[in-house]
């Protein structure tokens, strides 16, 4: 490999600091500027070139925050945070992938690993006394023919081009899965100048309806969401709901989907299917919390959303199974930038408060600020309460698993099928893991974030762990697609640096 | 999109000269130069922009001699070369 140099380099040593954070996006920046503004060192390490994560994703052009919601209240963050970068307080290292979060030994401190500057390949430690991990979530995808092919992209794919690049995705665009974040992302194509035919959610909006008080508790996102819908209303952009887009037709790259209308589980309606002419299919069907870093560090996760996918366990100040350690954002389940914001305030008082503690120091004269306050907690709650109802309203439904067929690939980095799958579950493969043996999906450059919920879910129907809900087989599937999250090096990491980490004094990861 | 014209930056895809616009990934100069595919799996299948975010290295490319760059994330650079990648995602390139 070309990446290898004659010689390892000697390791730099550890920056130490009070708090290291990971991910700048709502949950990270907050949490950041919390523990600095409490006098805390605060080290946040990002894989972004900015800061503002996906949500808040931006560039040059697009700094106006034409394309953004909530910019008001980011631009204020952004100017703390700036200030506290500029003071020494926030030492913020942007383009830094985080590959390992090694847990304190005999009462030490945590090690971060990263790759710093995917140019250049780097490694970067820090020791810190605590740890918060806001790494955010990612679109998940569901298999469908031609999902592979140039031009279907996830929903938040279409809209990171668009937030941060200012460029449209294409001109005839599909956005299609199910969720509220359909409406921003096809919203914000229209008003870019793309022809949104249309919209396609797989659940039943109405279903809003029958949780008033927890909908009208967070009484805020209404007026947003109906911004969204007059937007659309006025580029005239058709809303489906109970359809989906099952399958993506094209060569070199996609020029038409086709659209079904869907049963209450979700399985097609025979007779409806429809084609549209398209050359970008924007999808997603919620998201999946990016856990792996907490998963290898230990802490303790539950089934989240949606099958193979998991979030963190939290107390009420954040802090996950593993003391010093803490989640905020989607980490700990889906819940949006509001959301996130308040987790990071609240993580980024108890990081701060439990660093100070490790250092042998008392919080000092921040103590006041580091205590719980209600409000907060109600709202926390209130938001928790809406995710409840959301994930209920737009869940996946077990008929999808009908609309691949044995060509389809699942595994995109491995392109492993769906009959590959199910020959090796008829070979005996009756969990996650064997199946992963037998098949390969989930081996390649991804590590299954991409296919591992969907492979779950289609061995867990072909091997009837459906049929077993609450009994210990389904335990035991659980157990399975959980350790399938877990990886040892969360990000590639070139051998050169491992190498590094080998000979130098740092603790390699286990 | 933006009411006065982009700025601009010169690159070279494979040893073609493009002009892409300024401050933007190199997927979205892929996307804004109407080519949505650029990478080939060993199979030979088409790839571009997946999941956009950097999760799942759909949309690698080789960048100044660096294989395994994840277009999504890393903004083009004026007198980037770049060269699209086919096979596994370590520099192998279309011959």
């Amino acid at each position: 490999m070309n990446t290898v140099p004659d010689r390892i380099p000697a390791p730099s040593p550890p920056t130490r600091t009070g708090i290291a954070i990971i991910g700048a996006g709502p949950a990270g920046l907050t949490a950041a500027v919390t523990a600095a503004d409490a006098g805390c060192a605060v080290c946040v390490l990002d894989l972004g070139e900015r800061p503002g994560g996906q949500f808040w994703r931006f560039g040059p052009a697009t700094g106006d925050g034409r394309f953004h919601h909530g910019w008001p209240a980011f631009t204020a963050l952004r100017e703390r945070f700036a200030a506290h970068v500029a003071a020494g307080r926030i030492d913020y290292r942007a383009g830094h992938a985080v590959f390992h979060v090694g847990r304190p030994r005999d009462g030490g401190v945590f090690r971060v690993h990263a790759v710093a500057d995917d140019r250049r390949r780097e490694h970067a430690a820090v020791e810190a006394a605590a740890v918060v991990i806001a790494t955010g979530a990612y679109d998940r995808q569901l298999p469908v023919p031609g999902w592979t092919l140039p031009g279907v992209m996830s929903a938040g794919a279409a809209q990171a081009l668009l937030k941060g690049s200012a460029v449209v995705a294409g001109r005839r665009v599909v956005v299609a899965g199910s969720g509220p974040f359909l409406l921003p992302v096809a919203a914000g194509l229209a008003q870019a100048g793309a022809r949104v035919v249309a919209v396609v959610e797989a659940g039943q909006p109405l279903e809003y309806l029958r949780h008033p008080a927890r909908v009208a508790a967070t009484w805020r996102k209404l007026p947003e969401a109906g911004g969204y819908l007059a937007r659309l209303a006025r580029h005239r952009v058709p809303l489906l709901s109970r359809h989906a887009v099952v399958a993506a037709h094209g060569d070199e790259r996609l020029h038409s989907v086709t659209v079904v209308r869907l049963g209450p589980a979700w399985e097609r309606v025979p007779g409806s299917e429809r084609t549209l002419e398209a050359d970008v299919l924007a999808a997603g069907y919620g998201f999946v919390p990016q856990v792996e870093l907490l998963a290898e560090a230990g802490a303790g996760l539950r089934a989240a959303a949606g099958e193979g996918a998991f979030a963190a366990v939290v107390g009420p100040d954040q802090q996950t199974t593993v003391p010093g350690l803490f989640a905020a954002g989607e980490t700990t389940g889906v819940g949006g930038a509001d959301l996130a914001r308040i987790e990071g305030l609240i993580a980024g008082r108890a990081a701060a408060s439990a660093a100070a503690s490790a250092l042998g120091r008392a919080a000092g004269n921040a103590a006041g600020a580091l205590g719980h306050d209600r409000r907060t907690d109600r709202q926390r709650a209130a938001l928790r309460r809406f995710a409840a109802v959301m994930d209920r309203v737009h869940a996946v439904q077990p008929g999808w698993t009908g609309w691949p067929d044995d060509d389809t690939v699942v595994c995109r980095c491995e392109e492993v099928t769906v009959g590959r799958l199910r020959a090796a579950i008829d070979l005996g493969a009756d969990d996650v893991r064997s199946v992963k043996l037998l098949a390969r999906p989930g081996m390649g450059w991804c590590q299954g974030r991409i296919c591992g919920q969907a492979v779950a879910a289609l061995s867990a129907k072909h091997s009837g762990y459906s049929d077993h809900e609450g009994s210990a087989e389904r335990d035991d599937a659980t157990q399975d697609a959980e350790r399938a999250v877990s990886r040892p090096l969360a990000q590639p990491v070139p051998l050169r640096v491992l190498a590094e980490l080998a000979t130098g004094d740092a603790d390699s990861p286990d | 999109m933006p009411e006065h014209p982009r700025p601009r930056i010169d690159i070279t895809v494979d040893g073609v000269a493009w002009s892409v616009p300024a401050d933007c990934t190199i997927a979205a100069a892929f996307t804004e130069h109407g080519q949505p595919g650029w990478r080939r799996t060993r199979r030979a299948r088409p790839r571009g922009l997946n999941c956009g975010i950097g999760v799942c290295f759909d949309c690698l490319v080789t960048v100044n001699g660096m294989p395994g760059i994840r277009a999504c994330l890393a903004d083009a650079r004026p007198g980037d070369v770049i060269c699209t990648e086919e096979g596994s995602g370590f520099g192998e390139h279309r011959s």
